[in-house]
Parts: C-alpha cells; sequence; structure tokens
C-alpha cells in the first residue's frame, strides 16, 4: 500500500486564510478537505440588537471587493419585511452599483488572480512582466468599475450612500456621462478580455453541476429574481430556509451549504451564465458563441471566461442604464418600522447571497442570518477535486498542486466571506 | 494632474497599530506639488496612486518584534522584505503594488517606504503606547523628505 499527501498550507490568490489536505492511497483519491481556518467573524452577531437602518453600513464590511452585494442583499432583505418597494428610477440605480461592483471583482480576478493560471505565471507581478498590455488593460477596465461604485455608492470601497429605501443622494444625469465614455471604453476591453481569455487553454473536465442562481423574467439577474435550480428548484427568497441547509463540518470555520435531500450545488457565474444565457444581451450572447462557449457551461476552468462575458455585459447593462436614467424624484422611499421578519437573495459577483432579518415593531434586529456564496460552494470545490484528482494523480507533486490551487480559484473563492485562505496538504498513499 | 510628490498613508483605521500609516500621513500638510493620500492597502489603488509621480513616500505599519520601531525601505532600489507587510484583498498588499508597478514601468524613481513595527493588530482596539510614541517623530522624519523630494523635482 503506498501513501500520498499534498499540501497547500497557504493558498495564494485567494481571499482569506485556508488550506487544501488531499489524501491518496493505492492511487486513489481517499480524502480531500478545504480547511478554511480564518477566523470566524460573528456578524450575525454583531446585528443583533442594531436598527434596522444600520444593516447595509455593518455588513458592507464583511467584505472589501463585494461590499455593494451585502448592502444590496441587506436592503432587499429589510424592504420585504418592512413591506416597501422602491421607486423603478432607484431600483436601476442599484443595477447600476451593482454593475459597478461585478466589473471591479470580475475584473480582479480575471487579470491578477486566475489568468497566471493559464499562463504559467506564479503570480501577476511576474505576468505583467511579460503581458504589459494586457495587465494594464484589466486595470483599467477594474477601474471603470470602482468609478460607478464611487459615484453612485459614495465611494470605492465599503460605499456609504445605499440605505434601507434607497439612497442617500442620487446622481444627476450630468454626474453619469463621464462615467458613459469610460464604459463605452470598457466594453472594448471587456470584448478584447473574452477573446484573449478564451485562447487559454482548459483542461477538459466537466460535472453534472446542479446550478443554483436567480432567475428574473427578463433580466440578467443583480438584485430580483426567483431562486431557481438546473434541477427543479424554483422558489422565493423566503423558502431558502426550508430547502437549503447550513453544515458545520470540523475542518472549515465556514458553514457548508447543501441543499436538503441533495448535496452539493453551484452557485456563481457558472451557474448564473447556465441559468440565463437568454437573459444575457445580444453582444455578450455574441461573445460568449464566438468564445466557444454554448448556453450552458459546466467546465469549471471555463469559469474565467465566464467571467469575462459577465464582465462584457455588465458594462454593457451600464451603459444601458446610464442612457435610460431617470433622476429619482426621491432618492429614498419612506419608511416605517414595524416588526416583522424579510428575505433576499442577491447575486454577489461570486454567486447567490442570502440574507434574512427579523426586526421588531421599533425596527431593531433581533435576528439575523446571513450565507455568502463561497460557504454554498464549499463542498463543489471539495467534489471538484475528488472528480478530477484520479486524472492527475501521475503528474509531479508540483504540477499536482499547482492543479488543485488553480482548481478552488476557478471558483474566486472569498474566505473571508465565507467565515467569514488557503494551505494544500496531499498525502499520497 | 498628479502632483509630482505624493505620501501615502495605509492602513486600517479600525485595527490598532494598523491604523499607524493613517495617523502619521495626517500630522502632514499637502501643499504645492504634494498629495497626501489615505489608503487601505489594496495594490491596484496605490498602483493608480503612484503612476506619474517623481517621488512617493508610502507610510505603513508592519509586522516586527520591537514596536514602535521606525525603518526607512529604499522601495526604488529592490522589492521589501518578504512577510514584513500584512496582505490585503487577495493577498494583494502594499508590497505587491509596488511590485506591479515596479513591472509595469510605473514606480517613481524615488519610492521610499516608512515602516512603523506595530505590537497589536486586532479590531477595536487603540493605538498602542509604543507605535503612538513614534508617530511624531516618524512625521518629522517624513517632512524632511517631502522637503528633499520638493528640492529635486
Amino acid at each position: 500500500m503506498t501513501r500520498k499527501t499534498i499540501k497547500v498550507d497557504y493558498l495564494a490568490r485567494v481571499e482569506g486564510e485556508g488550506a487544501l489536505h488531499v489524501s491518496l492511497r493505492d492511487g486513489a483519491v481517499r480524502d480531500v478537505e478545504l480547511r478554511i481556518f480564518e477566523p470566524p467573524r460573528f456578524f450575525e452577531a454583531f446585528l443583533r440588537g442594531r436598527a434596522y437602518a444600520e444593516a447595509p453600513d455593518i455588513t458592507a464590511r464583511i467584505c472589501g471587493i463585494c461590499p455593494v452585494a451585502y448592502q444590496m442583499s441587506a436592503v432587499h432583505a429589510m424592504e420585504d419585511a418592512l413591506g416597501v418597494a422602491v421607486d423603478a428610477p432607484l431600483r436601476a440605480l442599484r443595477r447600476l452599483l451593482y454593475c459597478g461592483e461585478w466589473i471591479e471583482s470580475h475584473g480582479l480576478h480575471i487579470y491578477m488572480l486566475h489568468a497566471p493560471d493559464f499562463l504559467g505565471y506564479e503570480s501577476a507581478i511576474a505576468m505583467a512582466r511579460e503581458h504589459q498590455a494586457e495587465v494594464e488593460r484589466g486595470l483599467r477596465l477594474k477601474k471603470a468599475g470602482n468609478e460607478i461604485v464611487q459615484l453612485v455608492g459614495g465611494r470605492e470601497i465599503h460605499p456609504i450612500n445605499v440605505r434601507v429605501g434607497g439612497f442617500y443622494r442620487t446622481p444627476t444625469r450630468r454626474e453619469l456621462a463621464p462615467l458613459a465614455e469610460k464604459l463605452k471604453w470598457a466594453r472594448d476591453a471587456a470584448l478584447e478580455t473574452v477573446r484573449w481569455v478564451a485562447g487559454f487553454e482548459f483542461p477538459d473536465c466537466e460535472r453534472d453541476y446542479e446550478f443554483v442562481a436567480l432567475r428574473h423574467p427578463d433580466e440578467y439577474p443583480f438584485n430580483e429574481g426567483r431562486v431557481v435550480s438546473s434541477k427543479g428548484l424554483d422558489i422565493g427568497a423566503r423558502e431558502y430556509d426550508e430547502r437549503f441547509e447550513e453544515r458545520h463540518v470540523a475542518h472549515s470555520t465556514a458553514l457548508h451549504s447543501v441543499i436538503r435531500g441533495r448535496g452539493a450545488y453551484l452557485v456563481g457565474p457558472l451557474a448564473r451564465y447556465s441559468l440565463n444565457f437568454d437573459r444575457l444581451s445580444p453582444l455578450a450572447q455574441e461573445a460568449a458563441r464566438a468564445a466557444g462557449l454554448g448556453p450552458v457551461c459546466a467546465n469549471p476552468y471555463r469559469s474565467i471566461v465566464v467571467r469575462a462575458v459577465e464582465t462584457l455585459y455588465a458594462c454593457d447593462e451600464a451603459l444601458r442604464l446610464i442612457e435610460g436614467y431617470e433622476e429619482p424624484a426621491r432618492p429614498a422611499v419612506p419608511l416605517e418600522p414595524r416588526a416583522g421578519s424579510g428575505y433576499a437573495c442577491t447575486e454577489a459577483p461570486r454567486g447567490l447571497l442570502y440574507h434574512r432579518y427579523t426586526i421588531d415593531a421599533e425596527g431593531t434586529i433581533t435576528d439575523a442570518k446571513i450565507v455568502p456564496p463561497t460557504s454554498q460552494n464549499q463542498p463543489s470545490i471539495e467534489d471538484d477535486l475528488r472528480a478530477f484528482l484520479p486524472e492527475w494523480l501521475s503528474m509531479d507533486d508540483e504540477a499536482l498542486r499547482w492543479r488543485c490551487e488553480q482548481t478552488i480559484r476557478n471558483y474566486d473563492p472569498c474566505i473571508s466571506c465565507s467565515c467569514h485562505f488557503l494551505r494544500l496538504e496531499v498525502e499520497r498513499g | 494632474m498628479a502632483s509630482p510628490v505624493v505620501v501615502i498613508g495605509v492602513g486600517n483605521a479600525l485595527r490598532a497599530d494598523d491604523a499607524a500609516g493613517l495617523e502619521i500621513v495626517r500630522r502632514l500638510r499637502a501643499g504645492p506639488g504634494v498629495d497626501v493620500l489615505e489608503q487601505s492597502g489594496e495594490a491596484t489603488a496605490l498602483l493608480d496612486a503612484l503612476r506619474g509621480r517623481a517621488a512617493a513616500l508610502i507610510v505603513d505599519a508592519a509586522a516586527g518584534t520591537d514596536p514602535g520601531r521606525l525603518h526607512r525601505l529604499d522601495a526604488a532600489a529592490g522589492p521589501l522584505p518578504q512577510g514584513m507587510f500584512g496582505v490585503s484583498t487577495h493577498g494583494f498588499g502594499v508590497a505587491e503594488g509596488i511590485e506591479l508597478a515596479r513591472a509595469l514601468g510605473a514606480l517613481p524613481p524615488v519610492c521610499v517606504v516608512y515602516a512603523v513595527e506595530g505590537e497589536r493588530f486586532e479590531t477595536g482596539a487603540p493605538i498602542s503606547e509604543a507605535v503612538a510614541r513614534t508617530l511624531p517623530l516618524a512625521a518629522e522624519s517624513i517632512t524632511k523628505d517631502i522637503a528633499t523630494c520638493m528640492k529635486r523635482t
């Protein structure tokens, strides 16, 4: 009997702290554990006893990359509890803000974190020395996203202009105009990005995932829609807890999510795209087809192409929203606290983000639950490795470790969010 | 138009000694030819702030064993020592931002990093006494460096 362990003690190019432990025996995979040891941050407990209006600002602090997602799920859940809906121009402005976050987050992941895996560089810095033009394009693209968040959200990181019911201040058409010029460049750059990443080499790996994402009658989803899956799930956010379950596992400080009675599922770009291809703009659909993607993509390594298509969509959609923007009559709708519970799912760059709150008659939060995308994807990350590893066992340890890390980075995991990083251990036996 | 000299304080105001970089630059004044910025340490934002400058002075807290000790490192001469600086989002912090700038030919010809060794970095805690004592000394030293940079530009 031969045993072997592969260890990645500190996974690079992911957000947060984690490790990977893989144990092999007689050429078979015995065990795969994505070990998340980042300390839990107890945000749900911090929220209890705070005013409902504080939720978007407190939860925005969970993540420096996707604060908009936290703010959006928080405001929608609170508005659900209070029984209000925002005016159409405010809703459009929220979509625009979300476009900014997708462009920023996907831009960072594609160029700085994931592309080096495909081009054989240890880091984006090493890649930048030989791919200066591409890296400069990626940085400028990301910046276009930052500028949307800056203008609509009030600042680039942890925006401060979002509130339950709308915004504190809404931009004028005139203020949005210079953004449109930058976004026209960004849309071309995103199209170039799709073409660039489509030329990478992808391992021929597909899995039968249960994709889970929002689906809206006529939009590619950001803030609104039913939670649907490729295996028949079709529920409102209010039913989330009935169908999804969070489980504690000993090797992770982040809870693992499963669909009750079925198990692992996938959220994020692949799921969104595969469930909503028909909702992409014509330009994004055409670019996806030209990049060799069908309407469904089940190869996690091609997630970089899907992210590029989504970035293109976000630029296209942002331009559409700016063109059609009507200055809202009021920055926010009036709110009256009342006792109740509210539920919302929105589409963070990494996938579905669920928030649930209970508030009392004065509007004080008595209960909060937050389920981030990375904790939902943890079982699928481990299942990908279990499924793909047997094909890679002839690789030397260094190549194998690289491939394992790349497989995890397919998910753009945000470990800080989920427990809110990574070390790989492979045990060969 | 960016001023030829930039001073960038890096840190997190809510994490004890990690606020040192911010606290130090708050004691400095922007003036003609000098921009004073505060940042979180995210590499791409740092890169943007470095572009097109004649000189950059970056102030950050660092890990170490001698709390309050001030280091003056010449980042234009070569990479910063590994493990000294905290990493920001996705492991992409100050050291990475400087190296990205170098790889892209965007590193100012003068780039100095002032690092204050911190004692504690826990959320919500105040700055330690050892680091607090260094703040005015660091500000004074940077003020002199700014004057030298201005003479050169």
